[in-house]
């Protein structure tokens, strides 16, 4: 970002619901499947069909809203219409000027707020593949369309433009989407699409300056490509401004390979939707008691996961950075859970928060699926000095490979057995007779000196050991025999 | 006096085994195959389908099943009601050989109750129009005289009960579709609450208007055909999810006590002719013990505008589906766009041009307020014009159309005019009650005259017990004479 | 409500291009004589002056019609597809797009 300029961004991301079925018909909402299996006369279009409202879309909007502290209130649909292949009706059904949330906002993780205009229930279209040697929709012989999507439940949450960087553009959509998946609405995959985000970007010199003129970019299909969306497009505007030009309204694409925007309309080409009250469905108008007992069922939400750990690592919430981005990276990949067994069971926080979101997080499906019994005997053999931190690695990765297992039998199997105290204490005492420059120096009174020499001491008595003897005991015999 | 229920009559012959299901489908469709070919009725006829249905029907009776309490009575479905593997065109040629793959659930409730279709009947393409002359397939002709209209849009369904090819016949009702077909062939046509009929599988032209009735000869017939496709359905939002007037029980129960409003504003527009006729049944009900009484609802003249803003706003939307790319007619382009447009122009006619033009106009950014918006809320007037009306009276009467039938092609160049003649059955779908169009006796050219029966939400019951009073009291109406033998 | 301006040549060739028809001249000519007159008939309903009254777009006021999330029997595809006017690989062939969807 260039010095001197401010960018303003909004977010408008679209996220397929968690549903058994379509919005309006009792077809399977799956993905991947093959072509035109999963389609009835509704989402097909066919005449003489009509649409009925799935009850879990609307209860999974309602979560949404709740996340998002929004006012969740009566709404209606209408019919968008516009002609265009993948929309079996011609019309997409959409809540316009009735939308089931608004006014909320999400909290990030760095503190500021992001105000969230609405969050509104609409259909998916179907798919349409372009035949031909770009694959693109341009230059291709004819294109090829695919139904299954067709209908698939949408929410369309709508953020403020309070957005001011793309490092917040970016927090926003990777807090919004561990939020949709902690809800149970969405599974939050934008590689499948079923996390869609476009963003709306003008620039300004000053913040008591009014909005400039905003570009809409859309096929933003990762976090990064927001990112590096965002900086591109806010450079593209600053540098028209600054030749005395104006930015022109207008929806621009993300060019991922190219790395940068292209102009897909202006204002101009506005299209007349013809908004009107959809006659085949009638007012949704949600009571208290059914907003309660949605609420009810959702799960905790990351911002709480994450005081929940920063509580456990310290009352007062002093965390360092560092700690506190083990406790983002464990929240985000839903590993939580796993570090709150650990402690309860008498695991050190640290450890179990950082062996989570060190080691386990490498392997996140995996660990999200393993036997939680198993992690905690293992931290548990690591924390004791069973096993050493090496050790507790190595059979964490096995244990993560079989979903689970005894960690003490795959401890065994491997070699490892905890050292007895008498031969650490030899090896400890061997390793002090071969160096005793280093040994002096330690038991010297430069503080320094002690650390270093103590690191040193310690990595030879692991070389000697190949890596059995723990390291905190190998600290403890050289204090003890320094007297 | 009990009304005349001559499909009852026929039902329970089936059911008892004295007359073969078969057999009375036979007769229908040698009645069919020797007059249509005059009156044009029907788009298709599906005599094997109907044949096999009825085989059915009758090998339930020999095992001693029931089939229904329409057991082997043939049944005509106007060609907008989605049949299961069977051509659904609604008169166009942008569906024209469609199959679809479900069927209504009309016609799933016609079939549980053992009744035997017999064809798909010709009407204006996608209902719009008040003559069947919008028809891709051409005109259907009035069976009381062949140079006339049988109204419509449902103008099939109206004529093959007239002209007796079938005791039964369903329609759809958007604006008088039903009832004003019915009163230009001298039968009787239901409109029934909106929302008592299931809409799932009627093909749409105006949602919020749109509702399948029955044609009959008779007021009871007309009650059997609706208590047998009534009913709340799942599949349409629009349901009423509450239990539905049975509608026979109570159709002889009379008319004593029930107070009558005589529509002023409907017997202004009406022809001298028809004007009497409607007087006269107003006669008929008093002296049947009903108190009649002139009444005013100033809101009903609005109707007919305020229609034409609503009913082509939601048709524009629910005709753009026919863009060639799922099913239908396809004029092939170089891009989709251009075959889009190419299959439209080609494929539609020029009153469904007309309406999806002015449904696209008065729903386009600018004039949406100054039409469409305004036009729902006229239709608050009215809904409260008929409120006030009935708070004082159980039902209101007049004409169900202005004249008798109308010579082909009389209005074909002038959609203004051609539009008028729904002036009297509009309101009623504008505010979602039920109306039944009665035949009562004919015009000065010997033409059969309707009268129009409306009573608020979910009273069937009553308008159709007052409607067979009237019935009972109606002069006679010449039958149809066509070509061949063509009643059985 | 103030009478909206009277329909042009113009405006139906806009709308039909709105709606994909195309017309010819004369179609053109005879549809904005037409439509002009159905929509003078319906300058009562312009002219009233309504701002009071609530629009009814349902006769019957329902509300909440929902249906349970429960998988129900799908379309056999080849009795779908059959209906096409045109498929290749199992989906929907359509001629080349121009654009992206609006």
């Amino acid at each position: 970002m260039k010095p001197g300029w401010e960018m303003v961004i909004g977010l408008e991301v679209h996220c397929e619901l968690r549903t058994a079925t379509k919005l309006f018909c009792g077809c399977p909402n799956l993905f991947g499947d093959e072509p035109n299996t999963n389609v009835c006369p509704v989402c097909l279009g066919l005449p003489g069909s009509l649409p009925v409202l799935n009850q879990k879309a609307v209860e999974l909007a309602m979560a949404i809203g709740t996340a998002l502290n929004c006012e969740i209130r009566p709404s209606t649909f209408h019919r968008k219409n516009y002609f265009y292949p993948d929309q079996a009706k011609d019309y997409q059904i959409s809540q316009y000027d009735e939308p089931i949330n608004v006014d909320g906002y999400l909290d990030l993780p760095d503190g500021s707020r992001v105000g969230i205009e609405r969050a509104h229930m609409e259909e998916d279209t179907g798919k349409t593949t372009h035949a031909g040697a770009s694959g693109r929709i341009h230059g291709a012989d004819y294109s090829l369309v695919d139904y299954n999507r067709s209908g698939v439940p949408l929410v369309e949450i709508v953020s403020a433009p309070d957005m001011r960087s793309s490092a917040q553009a970016r927090a926003y959509a990777t807090e919004l989407r561990a939020m949709l998946v902690a809800s149970g609405a969405s599974d939050g995959k934008m590689e499948e699409g079923s996390m869609r985000v476009d963003a709306n970007i003008s620039v300004r010199r000053s913040s008591d300056d009014p909005f400039g003129t905003r570009c809409e970019i859309k096929n933003l299909n990762s976090v990064r490509s927001l990112g590096r969306a965002i900086e591109y497009e806010a450079d593209r505007q600053i540098a028209i401004i600054e030749t005395g030009e104006s930015v022109v309204q207008q929806t621009r694409h993300w060019d991922e390979d190219a790395g940068r925007t292209q102009t897909l309309r202006s204002k101009e080409d506005a299209y007349d939707y013809r908004y009107f009250l959809e006659p085949d469905l009638v007012p949704l108008v949600p009571d208290g008691e059914w907003i309660r007992a949605v609420a009810d069922t959702m799960g905790m939400m990351p911002a709480a996961r994450r005081s929940r750990l920063v509580d456990l690592l310290d009352p007062a919430g002093e965390v360092s950075d560092s700690q506190a981005d083990q406790v983002a990276t464990v929240v985000d990949l839903g590993l939580d859970d796993l570090v709150i067994a650990a402690v309860a069971n008498g695991v050190g926080s640290g450890l179990a928060l950082a062996r989570t979101a060190n080691e386990a997080a490498t392997d996140a499906e995996a660990a999200r699926k393993v036997d939680p019994d198993s992690y905690v005997a293992l931290l548990t053999m690591e924390d004791s000095g069973a096993l050493t931190a090496t050790q507790s690695k190595t059979v964490l990765a096995d244990l993560l490979a079989a979903g689970g297992g005894d960690p003490a039998a795959l401890a065994a199997a491997k070699g490892y057995e905890a050292m007895s105290e008498d031969s650490l204490a030899s090896a400890v005492a061997e390793v002090v007779a071969a160096h005793p420059d280093a040994w002096g120096r330690y038991c010297s009174d430069d503080e320094g000196d002690r650390k270093k020499m103590a690191g040193m001491l310690t990595g030879l008595v692991m070389k000697a050991t190949r890596g059995q003897a723990d390291g905190k005991a190998v600290a403890a015999e050289l204090q003890r025999l320094r007297g | 006096m009990t009304a005349p229920r001559p499909t009852i009559g026929l039902a329970n012959a089936v059911r008892s085994g004295g007359r073969s299901a078969l057999e009375v489908v036979e007769e229908h469709l040698a009645a069919i195959e020797a007059g249509d070919g005059a009156i044009h009725a029907f788009n298709l006829v599906t005599a094997d389908l109907a044949r096999h249905q009825a085989g059915a029907v009758d090998r339930m009776v020999a095992d001693g099943e029931d089939p229904g309490p329409l057991a082997g009575v043939p049944v005509a479905l106007k060609d907008n009601l989605c049949t299961r593997g069977v051509p659904t065109t609604c008169s166009s040629r942008i569906l024209a050989g469609w199959k679809p793959p479900y069927d209504a659930t009309v016609v799933e409730r016609l079939r549980a109750a053992g009744a035997v279709v017999v064809g798909k009947t010709n009407m204006d393409e996608f209902a719009m129009g008040s003559s069947t002359e919008t028809s891709a397939t051409g005109p259907t002709r009035n069976p009381h005289d062949t140079t006339r209209v049988p109204g419509g849009s449902s103008g099939g369904s109206a004529a093959a009960v007239a002209a007796g090819f079938v005791p039964l016949a369903l329609g759809s009702d958007t604006g008088g579709s039903i009832r004003q077909p019915a009163a230009l062939c001298g039968v009787v046509g239901l409109k029934p609450t909106y929302g008592t009929v299931s809409r799932y599988g009627l093909v749409a032209f105006a949602s919020s208007l749109d509702q399948i009735g029955p044609f009959a000869a008779t007021v009871a017939d007309a009650a059997l055909l609706f208590d047998v496709i009534g009913g709340h359905d799942p599949a349409d939002s629009t349901s009423l999810n509450r239990p539905t007037p049975r509608v026979v029980s109570v159709l002889d129960d009379g008319v004593a006590g029930i107070t009558v409003g005589v529509l002023t504003e409907f017997l202004d527009g009406a022809a001298p002719d028809v004007a009497a006729r409607v007087h006269q049944a107003a006669e008929a009900l008093a002296a049947a013990g009903a108190r009649v009484e002139e009444v005013s609802v100033p809101e009903v003249t609005l109707g007919l505008s305020a229609y034409y803003l609503i009913a082509p706003g939601e048709a524009s939307s629910n005709l753009a589906r026919y863009d060639g790319v799922r099913y239908g007619l396809r004029v092939d382009s170089e891009d989709t766009a251009t075959m889009n447009t190419a299959t439209r122009s080609s494929g539609f006619g020029a009153e469904v041009k007309r309406r999806i033009m002015l449904g696209t106009y008065v729903l386009s950014a600018g004039y949406m307020d100054a039409y469409y918006n305004q036009a729902l809320k006229v239709r608050t007037r009215i809904i409260e014009g008929f409120a006030t009306a009935y708070r004082r009276y159980d039902v209101l009467l007049g004409p169900t159309t202005p004249t008798t039938a109308f010579p082909l092609g009389e209005k074909t160049a002038d959609p203004l005019q051609m539009y008028l003649s729904d002036v009297c059955t509009i309101p009623t779908n504008l505010a979602g009650h039920p109306a039944i169009s009665v035949p009562f006796g004919t015009g000065y050219d010997g033409l059969p005259v309707g009268v129009q029966l409306l009573g608020p939400a979910l009273s069937e019951g009553t308008v159709m017990k007052v409607a067979a009073v009237v019935e009972a009291a109606a002069p006679t109406i010449g039958v149809p004479v066509l070509s061949g033998e063509a009643r059985s | 409500m103030t009478k909206p301006a009277p329909l042009t040549r113009d405006d139906v060739a806009h709308v039909a291009a709105l709606a994909r028809l195309e017309l010819t001249d004369e179609e053109l000519d005879l549809f904005t004589g037409q439509l002009a007159e159905v929509l003078d008939h319906a300058a009562d309903v312009a002219a009233l002056d309504l701002s009071d009254v609530a629009p009814t777009a349902h006769a019957m006021a329902v509300t909440n019609v929902l249906r349970p999330d429960e998988v129900r029997p799908v379309l056999d595809r080849d009795e779908v597809l059959a209906a096409a006017p045109s498929v290749e690989d199992h989906r929907f062939r359509v001629p080349r797009i121009l654009g992206e969807a609006p």
